[in-house]
């Protein structure tokens, strides 16, 4: 039982710092402006020429092949260095790894891994949000091709991507869960209207509607076979809940970071509740790393993705609000038309007990699935 | 990194669990079995947990921290009523004083609101404090400031009683005790050693508090899932499934924070050591009193009555929060060591 460094992790750590040391872009948060996302790809391809990142994919598609701790390290290093976090592309790999053939694996795998192409998830729908298997969007073949109609909502970086996973209708004769397909789908092309959403804290990049007007997609393009759609969207939220998948603790040092910086610059602005906010946010947010390094070393005896996710996505739900709530508390809310960076990371934080399942599903989860309890 | 319990933890986690399982009080009456208590006090002896924190040959204890809060988690969670932190607490001390090990049992005595270790001086007690976890011990350590340091003095202890925590009784000691230094041999120990202590005692304590979060839970599982209304189970309810999955989460994150605190007392330095206790003790504390509100809940009316378990595993998280500080002070030291001094 060791929470330490072996001698090759004390190296990479050592080489990881120094290079942080003259490639940190200093972007802001892509949680409060939406100026993170004109330097993302460019942050994304840097870490991935200089070696740190896709830590524990395979090499074969471009990862480094090394044990899932290491990308603890690099969130534990780009936190320190107040650098911005490695993109959330882990969700997108292993749903592909798992459930791809090797060409789609060959074809789209390398550009997700070295950032070279942009994409985004397209499950919600405007009237399939928990219940994600009513969805309605429709994919019916036309010769080589299928042709995608419906709308899709809460879609993640949808104005950058240039490919989108998506979960269709194939077959609606089939109960709701066995008629679903997933589709690479060229998000460049006639057939798809963009229309951004603004969320509640003021940014337009993080999420967006999509509307499929007869758009096409390539039949080789299906992941996996047809009818295992659900699977696939099922393998990919229990990522998508993964902390470690997700590399958010960076996010929540950074901002904690900087908050225990200016309580201490001005002891006498801050009130005893506010100084607590602050306590709790740094007690959370460690809990959260270390709670990510305890999974990502059970993975190593092959424990695979379970319902154990919904723990850990409550987790990462309970540090980001009490880092929202910290932030609120510290930065204030801006009345005087001040710096509301402090407003904008609280509000952002409301949306992280619903993206990805809401709190009230993982809660059904842990209580059906690890507690056994009846339904 | 890989924080996985090692085979030999594993085992002694394994052989914990079954010694507490096999004579550990399962109903609130088998808490008055003398006999049953004593033949877990025998095995407990026997098993030489409680010399974990013994000095070897080297001075160095015996089995790390790690190894203390396995036996002190599986202890909570099967409500041990056998005396193991305050002993466990008592050898450190000895082992920090270069003294040798007690050969009877005894534990430490803390201030009256049980934050820190209590103090001596002129040969008396600075002022009232409570031996915790005193069940077979005839004498209590304390301090003794002098100068730059602190010496570990003794003092012996009347008859334990059960008050709050009904698996660990305690002694209430009046200020005009006489402490006795021990030994001309005695080290002084220093603010680091003290901080290493400290460590040890928060992260023994998150521990015992992981332990009784997980009994708690599992008891209220049980009651939910056998407790009939409405011509169902209240467990097949989502808003008792909401509660009992909210427990759960607040364990597990506990479960983190423990480990990395056990870890932390003997791999990082002193400070570093208590600031990692800090937060696991500010995070154990908070959650452990909430997940045992959730076990009496589910409970519902038998959840308030004496004779069921929920409460006592409520009541020793009680006193494992307060040994060194519960959820408030501990977030204190949290922030101090991020440079935030004063906050209350």
């Amino acid at each position: 039982m060791d929470f330490g460094d072996s001698p090759a992790e004390t190296a990479f750590r050592r080489r990881l710092r120094e290079w942080l040391g003259t490639n940190n872009p200093g972007l802001p948060a892509s949680s409060t402006d939406d100026a993170y996302w004109a330097g993302q790809a460019r942050w994304h391809r840097s870490l991935y020429d200089a070696g740190f990142f896709g830590m524990s994919w395979p090499k074969e598609i471009g990862g480094q092949g090394l044990p899932s701790v290491y990308e603890v390290i690099v969130d534990e290093e780009l936190a320190a260095a107040g650098a911005p976090p490695r993109p959330s592309v882990g969700y997108l790999v292993q749903g592909i790894l798992e459930h791809g053939n090797d060409d789609i694996k060959q074809r789209f795998l390398p550009g997700i891994v070295n950032g070279r192409d942009r994409w985004c998830q397209g499950f919600s729908e405007p009237d399939a949000g928990s219940d994600l298997a009513s969805l309605l969007t429709r994919a019916e073949r036309d010769g080589d091709d299928y042709v995608i109609n419906g709308r899709k909502i809460w879609t993640s970086y949808s104005d950058d991507a240039d490919w989108c996973l998506l979960l269709a209708r194939t077959d609606p004769l089939v109960a709701k869960h066995r008629g679903l397909s997933v589709f690479a789908l060229p998000m460049r092309q006639p057939g798809v209207e963009q229309r951004p959403l603004r969320m509640i804290n003021g940014i337009t990049k993080e999420f967006g509607e999509v509307l499929f007007d007869g758009a096409r997609v390539p039949a080789g393009n299906m992941i996996g076979k047809p009818g295992e759609g659900w699977a696939l969207a099922m393998t990919i939220v229990s990522h998508e809940r993964e902390p470690g998948e997700l590399g958010y603790v960076a996010r929540y040092k950074k901002v904690v970071k900087e908050l225990t910086r200016r309580v201490r610059s001005e002891p006498s602005r801050f009130g005893p509740e506010q100084v607590r906010d602050l306590g709790w946010a740094i007690v959370e947010a460690e809990m959260l790393r270390l709670h990510v390094c305890r999974r990502l070393s059970d993975r190593l005896d092959g424990i695979s993705h379970g319902p154990e996710g919904s723990v850990d996505k409550l987790l990462m739900t309970y540090a980001e609000q009490a880092v929202g709530h910290a932030a609120l508390a510290i930065g204030g809310a801006a009345h005087d038309g001040g710096d509301d960076t402090g407003l904008k990371v609280y509000l952002y934080s409301r949306a992280q007990s619903v993206m990805g399942g809401t709190s009230q599903i993982q809660r059904n989860l842990v209580a059906r699935r690890i507690l056994g309890m009846p339904s | 990194m890989d924080v996985r319990l090692s085979p030999e933890q594993q085992a002694l986690r394994d052989s914990a669990a079954r010694v507490v399982g096999e004579l550990g009080p399962r109903t609130v009456a088998q808490l008055d079995d003398a006999a049953r208590a004593a033949r877990l006090e025998a095995a407990v002896a026997a098993a030489g947990w409680r010399e974990v924190r013994t000095a070897g040959d080297d001075g160095m204890p015996c089995a790390s921290a790690v190894e203390a809060a396995i036996v002190a988690e599986e202890l909570g969670r099967g409500l041990a009523d056998a005396a193991f932190l305050g002993p466990t607490l008592a050898a450190e001390l000895r082992r920090l004083a270069g003294v040798p090990t007690s050969t009877s049992i005894e534990t430490v005595a803390l201030v009256p609101g049980l934050g820190a270790l209590a103090a001596g001086s002129g040969g008396r007690l600075s002022e009232a404090a409570v031996a915790i976890d005193a069940a077979g011990s005839r004498s209590a350590l304390v301090l003794v400031r002098a100068g730059e340091g602190c010496h570990v003095a003794e003092v012996a202890l009347p008859d334990a009683q059960v008050r709050v925590d009904l698996t660990r009784p305690s002694v209430a000691l009046d200020s005009r005790l006489t402490v006795a230094t021990l030994g001309q041999k005695a080290r002084m120990l220093s603010g680091e050693d003290l901080e290493r202590w400290t460590a040890l005692g928060l992260a023994l304590t998150c521990a015992d508090l992981v332990g009784a979060m997980r009994g708690a839970l599992e008891l209220a599982r049980e009651y939910a899932s056998v407790r009939r209304q409405f011509g169902v189970a209240v467990g097949s309810f989502q808003a008792v499934q909401h509660m009992l999955a909210d427990a759960f989460v607040a364990m597990e994150g506990s479960r983190s924070v423990a480990l990395h605190a056990a870890w932390a007392v003997g791999a990082l330095s002193p400070h570093d050591a208590l600031a990692a206790a800090a937060v696991a003790k500010a995070y154990c504390a908070r959650a452990a009193r909430s997940v045992c509100e959730t076990a009496i809940q589910v409970h519902g009316g038998i959840g308030n009555t004496w004779d069921c378990l929920a409460h006592v595993y409520l009541r020793r998280a009680l006193l494992s929060s307060d040994v060194l500080g519960g959820a408030g002070p501990s977030l204190t030291r949290v922030l101090e060591h991020h440079g935030i001094q004063g906050a209350s």
